[in-house]
């Protein structure tokens, strides 16, 4: 199977700035995205995000590498000459036009004749549910309704890609779920490739078919989100998405010996162990293959409760019990207890 | 009680010495006013009420000519200056920081801060020269000196609009296939507009009342309305100056009003 390549880029760096002061934005990035495809971009606040949907979109050249679209190289490319549209994260609508003005802008510039241009529109605030304010000015909009007429004038034009910088974070909670619902089923409709940034990893875990999880100008793993879960390359990656433990280990032949001595089974090479909180079961000490550990702490969370352990060399571990429907979980402060690895759940990563 | 900081409000006098300022600043205003409307031929005594000396200015053939010249001069000046100031606030703005940019702003508004009667004699002369090797005489020198220092007052406003716009407007245009000079015609330009023409007025009423510029670099005949007005007060007064100093004040409140309203920060 040969799936279209929409947006590719090769060994980008991003430098700001010259000499001593100089800030690397993007460190030699290396990227392709499949046309059709839900990719999203995800990382701390600063590590390149902004300054990698900036290049595809053509707003700032890259000190070095290449930018290409659907194969052809656009790096040189001045932003009105790309089939990109991008979703701004503060929206930046035109505050002198109309919500139907602002979605027809782009139609207007690529000299569209008016009734295509009308038609166009009206399907697009369709599309977004906001016919109902085609004649007000853009001032006159809550968050959420300026967040939609910003999603339907980039994609008027139909775009082979649409960028959406961080679309959702000056959104509430509740508006912010239904617009990720709402932005997955625009997706499917127009088959357009979105490229979107966050800095929430559990948006990024619903929504994308692909994850780039990056860090200081660097790409450090692209993946499905399942696997950026379940399979995370490095520490960085691992604590970032969700919560994990990690143990310092001695690789042995198809798993790894602990700190403590127990030898456990685990995929992937590197001289961590990093096992999920919810993977680890809580068992008497005796029972057959557990590791021993100590009771330190207990935290309620409601749904689950954090048990926070340590092994016999002293290494910290946390585990997620289901807080039982009636009474505490059975397990006291200061308890001997054994602790069991789900199978396939600890995986070795590098650093 | 709470301190509440430092208020000039609460210092002694500040009532006697706030009205004492208001009136010296209104009460020649308001008696000049007054005195438009009198019957009598005197600017100082009450002869009551009469619009004679409306009547007698708008029939005055020197007042109708210098008023044309005024107008005439003021609308190119001002437009001249406002087209100058856009450009140059565009320049100085749209970029970078860069080097000189400090020298740039005091360039721009050295009409500010050079003294009047200097730019009028060195226009005097340098227009002087102009003249002898050319032998033109028209208006021509009058609006480009009128233009010069107004930009100052055309480039602030535009300036302090430009300043408030979101630069991510052109970006966005730009990505929405807008390409430079339609980003400019559809975009940078319809969002200054109020500013420009914040910009334009007041370089108008600028130009409109100058008095020490147009009196050196003028030539014979061409007298604007302070100019005419001036001269006619070295000879006899009458309320006549007063009714065209009223005509004068009550255009220019309402172009400053219409100032006002542009530039204020919510236009919506
Ligand atoms: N125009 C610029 N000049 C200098 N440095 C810049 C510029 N733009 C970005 N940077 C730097 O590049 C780095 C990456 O910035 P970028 O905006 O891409 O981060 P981001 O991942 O989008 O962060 P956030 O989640 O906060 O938006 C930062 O260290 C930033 O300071
Ligand atoms: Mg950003």
């Amino acid at each position: 199977m040969t799936q279209k390549i929409a947006v590719a880029a090769e060994h980008t760096v991003k430098s700001f700035g010259q000499g001593k002061a100089s800030v690397r934005a993007l460190d030699d990035v290396s990227l392709e995205i499949q046309s059709g495809e839900f990719f999203t971009l995800l990382g701390p606040s600063g590590c390149g995000k902004t300054t990698l949907l900036r290049l595809i979109a053509g707003f700032e050249a890259p000190t070095s590498g290449r930018i290409l679209l659907d194969g052809a190289d656009v790096t040189e490319l001045p932003p009105n000459r790309r089939p990109v549209n991008t979703v701004f994260q503060s929206y930046a609508l035109f505050p002198h036009l109309t919500v139907a003005e602002n979605v027809g802008f782009a139609l207007k510039m690529q000299g569209r004749k008016k009734p295509e241009v009308d038609d166009t529109v009206a399907r697009m605030l369709a599309l977004v549910k906001m016919e109902t304010f085609a004649t007000r000015k853009t001032a006159q909009l809550s968050g959420g309704q300026q967040q939609r007429v910003a999603l339907a004038r980039a994609l008027a034009p139909q775009p082979k890609v649409l960028l959406l910088d961080e679309p959702l974070s000056a959104l509430d909670l509740k508006l912010r779920k239904e617009m990720q619902v709402e932005l997955k089923r625009l997706q499917k409709e127009t088959g357009i490739t979105f490229v979107f940034v966050t800095h929430d990893q559990e948006e990024a875990l619903t929504m994308s078919d692909r994850i780039g999880v990056m860090s200081a100008g660097k790409l450090q793993q692209v993946a499905t989100p399942r696997e950026i879960y379940t399979a995370p390359v490095n520490r960085f990656v691992a604590s970032f998405i969700g919560e994990t433990n990690f143990l310092p280990v001695t690789p042995t032949q198809g798993g790894a010996r602990l700190g403590c001595g127990a030898v456990v089974a685990a995929a992937g090479e590197g001289p961590v162990l990093t096992i999920r909180p919810e993977q680890i079961t809580v068992t008497p000490v005796d029972a057959v293959g557990a590791i021993p550990a100590t009771v330190d702490a207990q935290v309620y969370f409601g749904t689950d409760t954090h048990c926070h352990l340590r092994l016999s060399d002293g290494e910290r571990v946390t585990a997620r019990i289901p807080s039982p429907a009636m009474g505490e979980t059975g397990v006291g402060i200061g308890q001997r207890v054994g602790l069991v690895f789900a199978p396939h759940a600890a995986r070795l990563i590098r650093e | 009680m709470a301190e509440r900081g430092f208020s000039v409000s609460k210092l002694p006098a500040f009532r006697p010495v706030a009205l004492g300022v208001f009136l010296a600043l209104y009460l020649p205003i308001f008696t000049l006013v007054v005195y438009s409307f009198n019957a009598g031929n005197s600017i100082a005594v009450w002869d009551g009420f009469s619009l004679k000396w409306y009547l007698s200015a708008w029939e005055n053939d020197a007042v109708k000519t210098a008023t044309l010249r005024s107008l005439y001069i003021a609308t190119f000046a001002s437009l001249i200056a406002t087209t100058a100031a856009t450009m140059a606030a565009l320049g100085t703005t749209r970029r970078k920081a860069f080097k000189g940019q400090t020298f740039i702003y005091v360039m721009i508004n050295q009409p500010l801060m050079v003294p009047e009667i200097v730019t009028a004699v060195a226009l005097l002369i340098f227009f002087a020269q102009i003249k002898v090797f050319t032998g033109y005489q028209g208006l021509g020198y009058l609006i480009l000196a009128h233009a010069a220092f107004c930009i100052p007052f055309a480039y602030l406003p535009i300036r302090a609009r430009l300043e408030g716009m979101d630069l991510s407007l052109e970006t966005a245009a730009a990505d929405l296939y807008a390409s430079p000079w339609q980003t400019f015609r559809y975009v940078t330009l319809p969002i200054l507009a109020p500013g420009i023409a914040a910009g334009a007025m007041l370089a108008f009423v600028i130009s409109l009342d100058d008095v020490v510029i147009t009196e050196f670099v003028k030539s014979g005949g061409q007298d604007t309305l302070p100019t005419y007005m001036l001269g006619q007060m070295r000879r006899a007064i009458t309320p006549e100056v007063n009714a065209i100093s009223t005509a004068l004040l009550v255009l220019t409140v309402v172009l400053l009003t219409c100032f006002f309203l542009l530039t204020r920060k919510r236009n919506q």
